[in-house]
């Protein structure tokens, strides 16, 4: 564990506004409304940054327009932008994705999360342990990991 | 019954519950399934448990399994996957608690004999060589061990070995060779023997990209049945097809190299994590976009996609040679 923080001064952004979503007028009670860009969104917007009392929104390393929504495919591609290259909570805040994602959609879902291409010194490594999923079980089986990643997560409940 | 003619069907005869968390591999025990024996295997979980589960011996052509016993209070962490012993009286549990568990079948029971202790962190996979004289455990250390099965349950190391960079995702023995595979996170395949004057354990070769090998993670390996070639799985999203000289090396002769013979691309556009050549020559293989295909050799020597494919589990994991026995091959 590194005694400093990686990055003492983030950059902290304005929230988006929350859009209330209005229920379609529609007769039937029990159609299932598609998952889309924002909803997914909802779901992540709020983990907290493992090192700063700031959302992902704030910190500007998730956004709306990094994710991509294949509803019919069952298929979710959300993409980062860590705040330093050389963040070594990336894996971390990959992780909290994940485990976010994976509590909240439909078990037919695909997840794939990634680094921004060009924004980390090692993003190939961490793309690649963020996609293994026997990696990730066992990251998560490790009782310090799934502390932090709760934490980071519970926010997102309230 | 000739694979290539009319349609090849994979129909599922049963959903088996009782695990409380995914299941990661299965295994068939080879002493079952034949001369009356009802047929026996075992499944691991992330709940930290085996299952054994075993055909009643009335229902013989619709499989009827049930859980004749759980294999518990031993690992603490997932069971990754389990390996038999050749004469089906042992098995081995391997286990992100960094142990691997050797249990013995007697009667009904089963009980845990020993625990082979030594990696550093999670043990991925373990097999038997075909005499059952030899284990193999991997672990995301990096390392491959060997043990030698001794008298009484006992299992000595006998070699460590080093070379693969990364995470090791899978041993498999030969089927008749003492020669030991490897496959990993660092997308090679290494073969590993034993030098006829030193008897010290070695790396004889690496398939790896510039063999024409994959390009991400090796996920898994399978023999066919007369051990002269392999198929290899990826995250790459390739299956390849590996072939050696199929005469049997003299002990003190030089090793025989594999080498690449064909890749199988665009049959799965997801992490293929499972593979199996059946001991009938199909191959089946196992990925995360849901789908379990089927694969047999034509006339003109290629593997090529057989007639039909299906959605099976949420992501097919482990396949032993599952597919073989159940329901649609003998």
């Amino acid at each position: 564990m590194v005694s400093g923080l990686i990055n003492a001064n983030p950059v902290v952004y304005e929230r988006k506004e929350r859009r209330v979503r209005t229920a379609p007028f529609s007769a039937d009670e029990y159609a299932v409304e598609p998952i889309d860009q924002q909803e997914i969104f909802d779901h992540i917007r709020d983990i907290k940054d493992p090192e700063h009392p700031y959302s992902l929104e704030e910190l500007k390393v998730v956004t709306e327009d990094a994710i991509e929504v294949d509803d019919k495919h069952s298929h979710v591609r959300v993409t980062f932008t860590p705040t330093v290259e050389h963040c070594s909570m990336a894996t971390v805040i990959g992780l909290c994705l994940r485990v976010k994602l994976m509590r909240s959609l439909p078990s037919r879902y695909k997840v794939d999360i990634r680094i921004a291409p060009g924004t980390h010194a090692t993003e190939a490594a961490v793309n690649k342990q963020l996609n293994d999923k026997e990696r990730v079980a066992a990251a998560l089986e490790n009782p310090n990991l799934l502390d932090m990643v709760d934490e980071c997560l519970a926010p997102t409940y309230a | 019954m000739d694979l290539l003619e009319g349609n090849l069907e994979l129909k599922e005869i049963q959903k088996l519950e009782g695990h409380t968390d995914r299941v990661w591999s299965v295994a068939w025990n080879p002493a079952t399934g034949a001369a009356g024996i009802p047929a026996m295997f075992a499944s691991c979980s992330g709940d930290k448990t085996v299952r054994i589960w075993q055909q009643t011996p009335s229902a013989r052509c619709s499989a009827s399994f049930e859980c004749k016993a759980v294999l518990e209070e031993t690992h603490n962490r997932t069971v990754r996957s389990c390996a038999w012993s050749p004469s089906g009286k042992l098995l081995a549990t391997a286990s992100f608690d960094a142990t691997t568990a050797i249990w013995e079948h007697i009667g009904d029971d089963f009980e845990c004999v020993s625990t082979l202790e030594g990696h550093e962190n999670e043990v991925k996979s373990v097999s038997w060589n075909a005499s059952g004289s030899l284990l193999a455990t991997c672990s995301r250390d990096k390392s491959v061990w060997i043990w030698e099965v001794q008298p009484g349950n006992e299992f000595e190391c006998v070699a460590v070995l080093q070379g693969h960079t990364q995470d090791v995702k899978m041993v498999k023995w030969h089927p008749f060779m003492d020669v030991l595979f490897s496959c990993s996170y660092d997308n090679t395949v290494k073969v590993w023997a034993e030098d006829g004057d030193t008897d010290d354990w070695h790396c004889v070769q690496t398939l790896g990209e510039p063999n024409n090998g994959h390009t991400s993670t090796v996920w898994a390996l399978s023999f066919n049945s007369t051990g002269d070639k392999m198929v290899t799985c990826s995250d790459d999203l390739t299956l390849k097809i590996w072939e050696t000289d199929s005469r049997i090396p003299q002990e003190t002769d030089g090793y025989m190299p594999w080498r690449h013979l064909s890749t199988l691309t665009g049959y799965h556009d997801r992490t293929i994590f499972s593979v199996h050549w059946s001991s009938e020559g199909v191959i089946a293989s196992g990925a995360a976009d849901d789908a379990i295909r089927l694969f047999i050799e034509n006339k003109d020597g290629l593997e090529e996609l057989n007639a039909s494919f299906s959605w099976a589990h949420r992501t097919a994991n482990g396949m032993a040679d599952t597919l073989a026995k159940q329901g649609v091959f003998r």
